[in-house]
């Protein structure tokens, strides 16, 4: 009875309010838990009662709460991007991370700072995504070439060749202009600690663009998802959605890119997990996803800043931990030759 | 019709035959080598000419009394490390690729240098009071943990097949370094300082301490891969014709791998992850002289000590005074080299 309430969409539908509500409690976690003892009257009082003194009023308002707003769209953008490639590429193993989109992007800025001198935000943001859709091109044209077509093993391997290059050009960036890029190095770390809330008030549009943009293509990847050749039989016009969806993926990976560093497997481990319930349907996977990597980048942040307290860990190692065995599962377990 | 040189000295029970070209190949690597070494010592912020270089090292007294120093005790056992790590990486590729009958394998691909990277940042960051000959033992056990653990888990249905062990390597990878970054973070200032010039994948102040801790391991295993080289011919014709040949394909391969992780884990524990160059030696060896192992090994040892010499040295002259570790020189070259090797093996 219950599974087939669930089956129905009733069931699903009703889930995703628990699931943004929980979403909720992972923030109020995150703007609770930190390297600072605040209590929690002190942490409401600093929403009621704001008193511009109160060092600890500061630390929540402009420290704890843009972190959590910031991790919660990072991850939602990267879970959603994952979702899509896999979708598209039909490769169970597709990540934003593993297929050299974050170090393309990462090297875009590196460069773009290091060549040109840029300071401004926009230009800044402008860049990863110029650098997320260069690689993304490159990787799925490495990854299609010859008989067998895509698969896979192809464009993984171009993905983790990719980022061994482009991570390499990055450092060596980095080795020649040490000290005017203090800055991008921090960035670099893959994490949600300090960001700027400027920046990332000038992103939030890019990746709200990219995340209507995906939510409304769930039923065409879903097709798609069957097989080109199926979808097209089906009267969809595959060139058109494919583009869509490489633009919103470009704008998710790339502004989660420019706001928070290379974070990789949240877009792979996501999309997995939703599928357990949310079924083989993109119009559900997608917003399933957004909402739960959302909550997984901000409990990984919260344990970042409290396993090793007082030092923390970047949010984007505590995310390997978990993504690499769960990549390595995949790729054992799930992939066929 | 191929010409062949068969070597059997009397009294040994050894007995082995090269392709005839290789002698010459051979010795045309060793000169650009031994160019490159001298190029390499002469460089730098003390420039000395190539003829007082080879004087100096060779015990005569030349130009003013600094020579001795700069060179005996500065810069001559940096090129010397940077030669050996390359032969060390090389002839592990060529065995990893000679096993898996993968053109793709590469110790750093399966995760055997992140493995053994994580073994030794671990331990300059928890024991820095242990001297620098026991990093190659601990970076010896992490990568031959890893190697063991991607191969098992990369075992299905009777054998590893190439491309779950790359894919398996590449989740490993991922996984080593993000607790290597771990270690890093947690460890003290000055030790974590020692490790990221370490990991970096440099040659950089590398003395006659790091020299000495490494060659034990090249004389050891160095002769075990050249007699390995027969056993690897026939284990590239398939495993079943190997069997056929009378092998014992499994000790074989067990063996040969061991051989390999000693030798990727002994040239990380030296100078970090140096990239590409265990994958592209065995390729341009392959290109001069052909899929003979015992041609194929040596004349990948010395391509690759030739690469990393003068990846150091690209890396020390192209933006001096800044120096770039030569594992980002090698990478920058390899990555776009492993990219065309996908591309070629397209159909395969």
């Amino acid at each position: 009875m219950g599974v087939r309430v669930w089956r129905s969409g009733y069931g699903r539908l009703l889930g995703l309010p628990v699931g943004v509500v929980a979403l909720g409690g992972c923030l109020v976690l995150s703007v609770r838990f930190g390297a600072a003892e605040i209590s929690t009257a002190e942490v409401i009082r600093a929403f009621t009662d704001f008193d511009d003194r109160s060092t600890g009023h500061l630390i929540v308002q402009t420290i704890r709460v843009p972190r959590a707003l910031i991790a919660a769209c990072v991850g939602a953008a990267l879970a959603v991007a994952g979702a899509i490639m896999q979708g598209l590429t039909r490769n169970p193993l597709a990540d934003p991370g593993i297929l050299g989109i974050n170090a393309g992007a990462a090297l875009a800025v590196v460069a773009g700072v290091f060549l040109f001198g840029i300071g401004s935000i926009g230009v800044y943001a402008l860049f990863a995504f110029l650098g997320a859709a260069v690689t993304a091109v490159v990787v799925y044209g490495l990854g299609s070439l010859g008989r067998g077509g895509m698969t896979p093993l192809k464009l993984t391997v171009a993905g983790a060749a990719l980022t061994a290059l482009f991570s390499s050009l990055t450092t060596a960036i980095l080795i020649l202009n040490e000290r005017t890029l203090e800055e991008v190095r921090f960035w670099l770390a893959g994490s949600v600690a300090g960001r700027d809330l400027e920046l990332f008030l000038r992103l939030l549009p890019y990746m709200g663009v990219g995340l209507v943009v995906a939510l409304s293509l769930g039923r065409q990847i879903t097709t798609l998802n069957l097989g080109e050749d199926i979808a097209r039989g089906l009267g969809q016009r595959t060139g058109w959605v494919k583009a869509l969806a490489a633009l919103a993926v470009v704008l998710l990976a790339g502004g989660a890119v420019a706001a928070a560093g290379p974070i990789g497997f949240v877009g792979l481990v996501i999309p997995h997990v939703v599928r357990f319930f949310a079924g083989a349907d993109y119009r559900w996977i997608l917003p399933y996803s957004a909402i739960c990597g959302a909550m997984l980048l901000v409990l990984s942040d919260v344990a970042a800043r409290l396993v090793l307290r007082p030092q923390e860990l970047p949010v984007g190692v505590m995310i390997a931990l978990l993504g690499a065995p769960f990549f390595i599962y995949l790729a054992r377990w799930k992939v066929k030759r | 019709m191929r010409r062949w040189i068969v070597v059997r000295p009397p009294g040994l029970p050894v007995s082995f035959r090269l392709g005839a070209r290789v002698p010459a190949v051979l010795l045309a690597l060793t000169l650009v080598t031994l160019a490159g070494m001298v190029l390499n010592v002469g460089y730098g912020e003390y420039p000395i000419s190539p003829p007082d270089v080879v004087r100096t090292v060779l015990g005569i007294e030349a130009g003013d009394g600094n020579y001795g120093f700069i060179v005996n005790t500065l810069r001559l056992p940096r090129v010397l490390v940077a030669f050996a790590v390359g032969v060390a990486l090389a002839v592990a590729g060529a065995i990893l690729q000679g096993i898996t009958r993968n053109p793709l394998a590469a110790p750093e691909i399966v995760g055997v240098n992140a493995g053994a990277g994580l073994a030794a940042v671990t331990l300059i960051v928890a024991l820095p009071a242990v001297s620098v000959a026991y990093l190659p033992f601990a970076a010896f056990g992490g990568a031959l943990v890893v190697a063991t653990l991607v191969y098992l888990i990369s075992w299905k249905g009777g054998g590893a097949s190439p491309i779950r062990l790359i894919l398996v390597g590449i989740g490993f990878a991922a996984m080593a370094t993000a607790l290597t970054t771990i270690m890093i973070t947690f460890g003290e200032i000055y030790a974590v300082q020692q490790a990221l010039v370490w990991l970096s994948g440099s040659v950089y102040a590398r003395g006659w301490a790091e020299l000495f801790a490494l060659l034990p391991w090249l004389a050891l295993f160095l002769p075990l891969a050249f007699a390995g080289a027969r056993q690897l011919n026939a284990l590239n014709l398939g495993d079943d014709v190997a069997r056929s040949l009378g092998g014992r394909v499994e000790l074989q391969r067990l063996s040969l791998i061991v051989v390999c992780v000693a030798l990727a884990g002994a040239a990380v524990a030296t100078a970090g992850a140096i990239g590409f160059v265990g994958l592209m030696a065995p390729h341009i060896a392959r290109r001069l002289v052909g899929p003979s192992h015992e041609g194929l090994i040596p004349v990948a040892a010395m391509t690759g000590g030739m690469l990393v010499v003068l990846a150091d040295l690209v890396g020390r002259a192209a933006f001096s005074p800044i120096e770039i570790p030569c594992g980002l020189i090698t990478s920058a070259i390899g990555a776009p080299y492993f990219l065309y090797l996908l591309y070629r093996s397209r159909n395969l």
